[in-house]
């Protein structure tokens, strides 16, 4: 029997496994996807916001702020890419002003430090010189950032794991079961028992939740397609470009990555289906045509891919952490939407610390909470790279042309602990196919070291697990 | 009189060809801007025929396909019979260019030929 | 270091070619780095036939036709280096290369050669909407899937794009077994070569949708279907065309783009339409000693042209390192391409440095039929040249003589245009 399962190995889950490790705790992660970081952690804006859009008092509020102050420390500890660059609200018209200054006002309340609303402006253009002529007045945010959500949620995992978390992968929970000091969940890989559950499912929380509860919750799925731009135009503008919700409506994001690509999202569709990551066509002609509003000259030309991810929409828009009501020992990681990357070092610290008072759990004397990325080679000097090709020449052979990622990068990202397992995990961990050509340069090469790595035929190898086969037979082997 | 057009593949300029046939004869090509494209013009509306171009599995090589092709074209009918004859065929390295992989194919009196060195 | 007089990026067809030119010109210190594991670049997994009818007055395959460079090559003592990645190269025309057994290291050129090819455009840059299963290739993953591993990416297939690679690999998949479905185009013309369409699509029954897009993905982890749909005169989908087609693999040849990363890098000067360097009349780029052929430059249909051009970028490149340019007295004519001319390689012309007849090359923005390609010396026009149809998907040329441009002393550009009757 387990201490605390984690159902989902997203960033809320890994992040309270993480923060759960650094107890005397049995436990484990069950996921119903082939890797960590499958489900909304992986397609979303990548933002670390500053915290002036929560309610002044909500949970959401306080855990953004928390988080957002963390974030640096963590990314150092873990070792996952981290850049605080501000962000910008951009107004578009004088009349919303006070809609802006509201922006400001909340902050302050939250406690967001340094935001500054500047209407001068040459001083806005000095910021950002690809605004467009119409932005009159921004409210600018010093402590905002950029993050890579992949790694900063596989390094919280993998710490997790090497502090003695069990992970499960392609283990879907399909029933819960209240048993004496516990529950049961059943899986397709089994029954688990456990005396907590932590309910940290995304958009499939409100299903786990109205299982034990008769106060029901409900999750919409909100969907948002995005586009990424080529590396080229990464700097076009060097913070994240916000529009104010207006009467021009919602507006979408416009903001660099934290590897030097561009971002342009999300839309905000609510739709039924919790798998449903297609995008459509009316929403990235609205991503286009509402793209060029804040940022003018956007290279659109320079897209190099689109995707989708859908925001756990919980309908009180609020985030659900703690102890369901009348089912001792689950406790609800729900509702966690934007800004729920941001925000997810503080829903893991939350979650362990209900889990340690509750259970009365002791530190573990052996928790070792730093964490050594995949070796980016490029960091280093010519001779230390020379030396590390000499101790292992995988290093100097280039797989991803693109992204110059380095067979040895691919080696440790399958080898280490909750090491990748097809291309999208290698892509995640390492960029190999996430450049500009989009795999299609090194998807062959990539699946070869991973059928030789990981002793499968190349029929077995996936894009992400399941059934995404990506060969499925031999030449003429049907005539 | 019977009037077919057709594209020349002898070449990638893709003239334009008009045969003219009478009982199956062919009376007259016009279009093309080379002989190759009489020759093709004839050829297609009596008997066409193609190169084909394939794979087959090597052993013991730097590689694990060989790429081959007829080593003249053959009746275009005779297309898969051809394919389906290399289905089962291994070669051994060392395989050097022009080395006959599978003599008359399906029957074909044409050899099939390997295209690239497999060492 | 290590320093070479000339230092070729990219041992395919371009790179081979500009490099037996270059050790002919008489330049013995030469350099070979090609990133894949032999010589021959994409030719190795181009194995239809097709290639060389114009170099060597015979039909033959991608391999046949890369294997005779190759041999050349190696009969000529060319140097090269396999399985190394060029990592930078500086303006000063520094070299940083890396593979396993040398690590990262550096080479002073005297001369480079910028023959890198072209990559594949992919599905993002088309913003097709729906899901991103597996079973979705660019053309060119899935032949060196099939032609080189031996793999079969799938069983039932659509293709959109109808450019050569889209169009051989139809023909390449139903020979080995797998089902083409349809092949659609988004314009209203095919940019692949017409026999092209006549021995990879009709032999085979395979219709082509022209004016066509998928406009729907489906399938969560692989693919199982997609949508297609008319479009209009701007590309846009047409409302109520749409139809559904079953499929586990869609296969994307919507084009190629010169891989211009390390020109970039190195600050050459591009030409926008292209994505390839400027090049003068010797294929040299705008920083001097630097010079760029096969797709780098500009995408062609036929390797016989790549070898011609590479040819010349290696000779000249040769004569740079000899200083046996010719003297120029600094009279450069621009070659201005109007009127459904996109682009000419090259951009400028020196005629006191050019050899005695200069090929041009350019292509076409639409198709026209029963057209005149006009060439212009400043007003006047020189060429008058009849064509029963022009269209994007085939290169023109047009061949100018040193001896003509140098009876125009005062001659300032050469105008190129399409001229409909």
């Amino acid at each position: 029997m387990y201490d605390v399962i984690v159902i989902g190995a997203g960033v809320a889950g890994c992040a309270s496994a993480r923060e759960l490790s650094r107890y005397q705790v049995k436990a484990c992660v069950l996921e119903k996807e082939e890797d960590v970081c499958c489900g909304t952690s992986k397609a979303n804006s990548a933002i670390v916001h500053a915290g002036y859009d929560a309610a002044e008092g909500s949970l959401m509020a306080k855990l953004n702020v928390e988080g957002n102050e963390m974030m640096e420390a963590l990314s150092k500890e873990l070792d996952f890419p981290f850049k605080r660059c501000g962000s910008l609200v951009a107004c578009l018209d004088e009349d919303e002003l006070p809609g802006l200054k509201a922006l400001y006002d909340r902050g302050v309340k939250n406690g967001v430090k340094g935001l500054e609303v500047i209407t001068d402006q040459e001083a806005i253009r000095r910021l950002e010189p690809n605004l467009t002529d119409e932005v009159v007045a921004v409210l600018y945010a010093p402590t905002a950032g950029i993050v890579c959500p992949f790694n900063m949620n596989i390094a919280m995992a993998e710490n997790a794991n090497d502090n003695g978390v069990d992970f499960h992968f392609d283990t879907e929970v399909t029933e819960i079961r209240k048993i004496e000091g516990g529950w049961e969940l059943v899986t397709n890989k089994g029954t688990f028992t456990t005396r907590y559950v932590v309910n940290a499912a995304g958009v499939h929380a409100d299903k786990f939740h109205n299982m034990v509860s008769e106060k029901k919750i409900h999750i919409t799925p909100r969907r948002g397609d995005y586009c990424l731009l080529d590396k080229k135009a990464g700097s076009h503008v060097s913070r994240t470009i916000f529009a104010l919700p207006g009467k021009f409506g919602k507006g979408v994001l416009v903001t660099p990555t934290v590897h030097g690509n561009l971002l342009v999202g999300p839309t905000a569709i609510d739709i039924e289906d919790k798998e449903s990551t297609a995008t459509t066509r009316e929403g990235l002609d609205e991503l286009i045509g509402k793209a060029g509003m804040n940022v003018k000259n956007l290279p659109m030309r320079q897209v190099i891919t689109s995707f989708a991810g859908l925001r756990a929409h919980e309908d009180g828009h609020e985030f659900i952490i703690g102890e369901v009501e009348g089912a001792e020992g689950f406790i609800d990681c729900a509702g966690i939407e934007s800004p729920g990357l941001t925000s997810a070092p503080a829903i893991g610290k939350m979650v362990a610390q209900i889990c340690r008072d509750k259970m009365d759990l002791k530190p573990d004397p052996n928790f070792q909470g730093k964490r050594k990325g995949i070796l980016d080679p490029s960091t280093l000097s010519m001779e230390e790279r020379n030396a590390l090709i000499k101790e292992n020449p995988a290093y100097g052979n280039i797989i991803c042309r693109c992204e110059m990622v380095t067979e040895g990068e691919i080696l440790d990202a399958i080898h280490r602990p909750l090491g990748a397992r097809s291309l999208d995990g290698v892509k995640r961990r390492t960029r190999a196919g996430m450049g500009r050509c989009q795999a299609g340069f090194c998807s062959p090469r990539t699946m070869e070291i991973l059928a030789r790595e990981c002793k499968l035929s190349m029929f077995e190898i996936t894009k992400s697990g399941g059934s995404s086969k990506l060969v499925v037979g031999t030449n003429k082997d049907q005539i | 009189m019977e009037k077919r057009e057709l594209i020349c593949i002898g070449c990638p300029m893709g003239c334009p060809l008009t045969v003219e046939l009478e009982e199956g004869q062919v009376m007259s090509v016009t279009g093309h801007t080379c002989k190759r494209g009489d020759v093709y013009a004839r050829k297609e509306v009596t008997n066409p025929t193609r190169i084909v171009t394939s794979t087959v599995k090597v052993e013991g090589g730097n590689a694990d396909m060989v790429s081959v092709k007829t080593k003249e074209d053959i009746p275009k009918g005779k297309i898969f019979d051809c394919v389906r004859a290399l289905k089962d065929v291994t070669v051994k390295a060392p395989v050097h260019i022009g080395d006959v992989v599978l003599a008359d194919v399906a029957g074909t009196g044409v050899d099939m030929v390997a295209t690239k060195a497999v060492l | 270091m290590r320093s070479y007089d000339i230092v070729v990026i990219g041992g395919g067809p371009a790179g081979l070619a500009a490099a037996i030119a270059a050790k002919k010109e008489g330049v013995d210190s030469i350099l070979v780095l090609e990133r894949d594991k032999e010589l021959g670049g994409i030719l190795n997994q181009c194995i239809h036939n097709g290639f060389g009818l114009h170099t060597f007055k015979e039909e033959l395959t991608g391999p046949e036709y890369a294997g005779r460079f190759i041999d050349q090559a190696k009969d000529l003592d060319i140097e090269y280096r396999l399985n190394t990645m060029v990592m930078e190269i500086g303006a000063d025309k520094l070299v940083t290369a890396m593979n396993r057994e040398e690590g990262l290291f550096q080479i002073q050129a005297g001369a480079i050669i910028l023959a890198m090819g072209c990559r594949e455009r992919s599905r993002g840059a088309l913003n097709i909407p729906g899901y991103r299963p597996a079973g979705i290739y660019s053309a060119g993953t899935a032949q060196r899937l099939v032609n080189m591993e031996g793999f079969m990416p799938g069983r039932e297939v659509v293709i959109l794009g109808s450019g050569d690679i889209g169009l051989i690999m139809a023909r390449r998949m139903t020979l080995e077994g797998a089902k083409v479905k349809v092949v659609a185009e988004l314009m209203p013309y095919s940019g692949g070569l017409k026999r092209n369409i006549v021995q990879c699509l009709d032999d085979y029954g395979i219709p082509l949708k022209l004016s066509h897009t998928v406009v729907d993905i489906r399938g969560k982890e692989r693919l199982e279907g997609i949508t297609l749909a008319k479009v209009d005169g701007r590309g846009k989908p047409i409302p109520g065309t749409e139809e559904d087609y079953s499929c586990d693999t869609l296969l994307l040849s919507v084009g190629l783009i010169p891989e211009n990363e390390l020109s970039d890098g190195m600050g050459v000067q591009m030409n926008p339409v292209t994505s390839g360097p400027k090049v003068n009349e010797r294929m040299e780029t705008s920083i001097e000693g630097v010079f760029a052929c096969g797709n780098v430059l500009h995408v062609h249909d036929l390797v016989d042209f790549v070898s011609e051009e590479a040819g010349a970028a290696g000779r000249n490149a040769a004569r740079y390192i000899k200083g046996a340019v010719a003297a120029g007295s600094g009279h450069v004519v621009t070659l201005e391409p109007v009127q459904g001319v996109r682009y000419t390689v090259p951009c400028t012309i020196d005629p006191e440095k050019m050899d005695d007849t200069q090929i041009v090359r350019f292509r076409v923005g639409n198709v026209y039929k029963k057209c005149t390609i006009g060439v212009y010396f400043d007003d006047e026009q020189v060429i008058s040249r009849k064509r029963p149809v022009v269209a994007p998907g085939e290169m023109e040329e047009i061949k100018l003589e040193r001896a003509k441009l140098l009876q125009y002393p005062e001659l300032k550009k050469i105008t190129i245009k399409i001229e409909e009757a």
